[in-house]
């Protein structure tokens, strides 16, 4: 019987970075390198396996794919997705584009930087939290909306975002 | 029985999943022959997440639903009486008026079950295609009076009848799944609520212009759709809709998705393309038009996804079945965002030709504060700001044109008379800094010195002389840039000038203050 699909909510689960390792990120690339325009599926393969995209990384890279270390990192630093370094333990993404602020974004995105502590781009100290704007998330109907690692919430408010990044 | 709640992204980011599970419990406890199905969303958003249940008379739903309503929704009987029953949703005048063509099944299938999509109407599309020869293909689609849909409006056909007189030995189909223009949704709800449509679309244009291998270059903010389309094109390899015999066919096409890394630039078709190619998303100068020398310098559709996934029916029920909907050469149907500000919410399909009026006020309902509605932003970040006083304008490529907007991709983004208008002109700026490739001097600079200038005048700094300074930025911005995105900067800020120039006159209002 096709009953259903369901996808276990992920919001209680932090999400779990590896520590950096090179014999892992050698092996990462290496399932993506046959790919037509590998470099971008290579390097968020990285970016979600280790939370970000390190020096040596990006030198590895560019053995590889027979590409200047200038050229991997151009492309690194030109797509907001690609981190330098890690990210808290959860990602806040505040949608801050035009259907949200028609209902009060500004104010959401204010009243969570002063709760939190931290400016948007930031990272808490004790790096539970980091707070990024986005600009859609295509919810546009049930704003104002907010990603909370990686999941989709609509309709939000300050309680409810914080409530979702409570967890240590 | 089946029970339908929506796996579609924006229900649940209210909560649908957790409804999901409270409806299993209730079948599993009650020990019902009954089962559960993940469909895409019918588009009324506001009443997700909604529950629908089948009867004889049709599917009742229920919404929007919380997982405590559940339980009392099993206990008066399944379709019967309830405080959450919206009746028939079919009925519900909201769906009832639209005109699904190309959202035909979303909402209503198993997206991920391709005996459901043909039994209803798909792959039928597919299958003339089949029996045509690649020209006739493209008359078809070129007779139907498709446009781009992604904003540009560039008819579908005319792209297609180049790539295929192109000689190459490889030729590609990239399909523009990057929909970051704020207020639309559209291109997600496809690919999370009926992903064989875009399949069968993508099959078809490969048939037309001789292209084996496609491309769905999917934005990061959408990781939902991404994992559905995943998951479809699996299934339609395995069916054999996809692969080296596409329906027992011995013709040739297989599609590959791509995340995007969050650059809205990307939306730009050649940005797009040196994004897949496994570069900086900046864009090339055209000359060559991607449909000469496009992916990896290869002959290229690259169309948005609402275009591909209307081919489908075009092919199956005949050009001028679509060309018949809409008015002057705007031809077929739109999927219409209804976003914002507003009460009711969701997806609207209808011919070309409907108003704004009808859309804010009859399908949505005026706003969700209850406030007067102020201003609409139609066709995204890039769109005009309009006054009520536009309201009846028909949505039109060229009506909407001749009056300073744009229909882009559909976007429909309203705000009540809180909007400080003086606020989202600065916006616009701010946001095409924040998003320019860097390629073009008057996106990369113009779009900061912008901000800044609106800066002065709602600080109220010598307002007149910076109006015509930010008048003058926008002419240097619409002339002089590479792309759309500098390009059309220009008209969310002007459009608010133009129709709001009293949020833009602070001398006088802090004089009044004062």
């Amino acid at each position: 019987m096709h009953f259903l699909l369901f996808e276990t909510a992920k919001n209680d689960a932090v999400p779990a970075y590896e520590p950096w390792n090179v014999e892992r990120a050698k092996a990462l690339i290496a399932e993506h390198v046959g790919l037509e325009g590998p470099l971008i599926p290579i390097l968020h393969a990285l970016n979600d396996r280790f939370g970000h995209i390190n020096n040596e990384a990006i030198k590895i890279v560019a053995d590889v794919l027979n590409l200047t270390r200038a050229e991997v990192q151009g492309v690194v630093g030109f797509y907001h997705d690609f981190r330098r370094e890690p990210a808290g333990r959860h990602v806040i993404q505040v949608c801050r584009a035009e259907a949200c602020q028609s209902m009060g974004c500004e104010e959401l995105a204010e009243r969570l930087e002063r709760a939190l502590g931290i400016k948007f781009g930031e990272t808490s100290p004790d790096r539970r939290v980091t707070l990024l704007p986005v600009y859609c998330l295509g919810n546009c109907s049930l704003s104002p909306a907010v990603m909370v690692d990686g999941e989709l919430y609509g309709r939000m408010d300050e309680r409810k975002v914080l409530s979702l990044v409570q967890a240590p | 029985m089946r029970i339908f709640v929506s796996s579609d992204a924006a229900a649940l980011s209210v909560g649908a999943e957790a409804v999901a599970a409270a409806v299993l419990n209730e079948i599993v406890s009650r020990r019902l022959d009954a089962k559960l199905v993940r469909n895409g969303s019918r588009g009324l958003l506001w009443l997700e997440p909604l529950l629908e249940v089948e009867t004889p008379n049709g599917r009742v739903g229920y919404g929007p639903v919380t997982p405590a309503d559940v339980k009392s929704i099993f206990d008066g009987g399944l379709g019967a009486a309830h405080k959450l029953n919206v009746g028939v949703v079919e009925a519900i005048p909201y769906f009832a008026k639209q005109e699904r063509l190309t959202f035909a099944r979303c909402g209503i299938t198993d997206p991920l079950s391709l005996e459901e999509y043909e039994a209803q109407g798909g792959l039928k599309g597919l299958r003339k295609a089949l029996e045509m020869a690649p020209a006739a293909i493209v008359q078809a689609v070129t007779d139907s009076g498709l446009r781009g849909r992604g904003g540009a409006g560039f008819p579908t056909g005319i792209k297609w009848k180049t790539v295929l007189g192109a000689q190459a030995a490889q030729k590609y189909i990239v399909c523009n799944a990057d929909e970051g223009d704020s207020g639309t949704f559209s291109d997600r709800m496809i690919m999370e609520g009926d992903p064989f449509a875009l399949i069968e679309g993508m099959v078809i244009a490969g048939l037309a212009v001789g292209a084996t291998k496609g491309y769905v270059y999917i934005r990061s903010e959408y990781p939902h759709a991404f994992r559905q389309m995943n998951r479809a094109i699996e299934i339609a390899r395995e069916k054999g809709l996809l692969g080296t015999n596409v329906l027992g066919s011995k013709q040739i096409f297989d599609i590959e998705t791509r995340l995007g890394a969050g650059a809205y630039i990307c939306g730009e078709e050649t940005s797009l393309l040196e994004s897949l190619e496994g570069k900086r998303g900046q864009i090339r100068p055209k000359p060559p038009l991607p449909a000469i020398a496009g992916l990896f310098a290869k002959p290229t559709v690259v169309n948005n996804l609402i275009s591909l996934a209307s081919v489908p029916i075009i092919l199956a029920e005949g050009a001028d079945y679509y060309k018949n909907y809409g008015m002057g050469r705007s031809r077929g149907t739109m999927p219409i965002q209804l976003a914002g500000n507003i009460k009711r919410g969701g997806l609207i399909e209808r011919a070309f030709g409907i108003t704004l009026r009808e859309l804010i006020y009859d399908y949505g309902g005026g706003t969700y504060s209850g406030r007067p509605v102020r201003a609409v932003q139609v066709g995204g970040p890039l769109g005009a700001y309009w006054p009520e006083s536009l309201f009846d304008v028909p949505l039109d490529y060229e009506a909407f044109a001749a009056k300073g907007g744009m229909v882009g991709h559909g976007g429909v983004v309203v705000f009540d008379d809180t909007v400080d208008m003086a606020k989202q002109a600065r916006f616009a700026f701010e946001f095409c800094a924040i998003e320019s490739c860097g390629k073009c001097t008057p996106c990369r600079i113009g779009s900061t010195r912008g901000a800044e200038t609106v800066d002065k005048i709602m600080r109220g700094e010598k307002v007149v002389q910076n109006i015509d300074l930010v008048r003058d930025l926008c002419e240097t911005l619409r002339d002089g840039s590479l792309c759309a995105l500098g390009g059309l900067t220009p008209m969310p800020v002007m459009s608010a000038i133009e129709h709001f120039p009293e949020d833009f006159d602070r001398t006088s209002s802090r004089a009044a203050a004062e």
